[in-house]
């Protein structure tokens, strides 16, 4: 089983550290691929004030662990960090980090993406988006389907 | 006794994060709990838990309405996801 960090958390998290831990120790690592997503200040025609992220505790982690099984089925892969933020987040914060450790840099960076577009589709979490209009919960892009889906294919 | 969590829009829509129901032999089926749910609260209810694009889950994995219930379950509904 690959070496994993997985985290839920409120709190902010720091890319250096995080990338730093999953190096450490991994004298086969040659290759680190991290993802990092931001709350966006603006969502089409809509301006946000602020993003507040939902979670079904437990599942969502199952859900995640399963992705990075998945993934580590399919390339050699020596470490997965993700950590993914629930709660109230302003523009500009950090939401999601995922960082993927090989020993080579093709495998980093496909299952990167893989991870992300199996937990933008996969993972059970909900955003709602407060802006000067008011409130709305963000509904489901099928762009992000069909990302997830052309690993299937 | 069954556990049935609400999330996210669902949850708002029905004014209710979950609810305990204790488990009988008509509730064979996902299907089945989901009617008797509706069959005990008010007509909204319907709407939400039968709209074209509500996930359910059972113990924390994806099912069908097909999926079978025995007691102790953990059943969720919820709607599209949307985190990363």
């Amino acid at each position: 089983m690959v070496r994993r960090v997985l985290s839920i958390q409120q709190q902010d998290f720091d890319v250096a550290r995080l990338q730093q831990e999953l190096v450490a120790e991994e004298p086969e690592m040659g290759a680190v691929v991290s993802f990092t997503g931001y709350v966006r200040g603006r969502s089409g025609d809509r301006e946000v004030s602020s993003m507040e992220l939902e979670h079904y505790p437990g599942m969502t982690e199952r859900s995640i662990e399963g992705i990075i099984d998945q993934a580590a089925a399919r390339w050699p892969l020596l470490g997965v960090t993700v950590v993914h933020r629930v709660g109230v987040l302003t523009p500009g914060s950090r939401i999601v980090y995922v960082g993927v450790g090989s020993s080579h840099r093709g495998s980093a960076f496909a299952a990167a993406e893989y991870i992300m577009d199996f937990l933008k589709t996969g993972a059970p979490f909900w955003k709602k988006e407060t802006g000067p209009t008011g409130a709305c919960w963000v509904e489901a892009r099928n762009s992000d389907e069909t990302a997830a889906r052309r690993w299937r294919d | 006794m069954i556990k049935v969590l609400f999330f996210a829009r669902i949850r708002e829509q029905l004014g209710c994060d979950g609810l305990e129901i204790g488990f009988r032999e008509n509730m064979a089926n996902l299907a089945a709990l989901q009617a008797s749910l509706i069959a005990a609260h008010e007509p909204r209810w319907e709407q939400v838990l039968n709209a074209p694009n509500v996930i359910r889950a059972v113990n924390q994995q994806l099912a069908d309405l097909d999926h079978p219930l025995s007691d102790g379950d953990e059943v969720a509904f919820f709607p599209p996801v949307t985190g990363g």
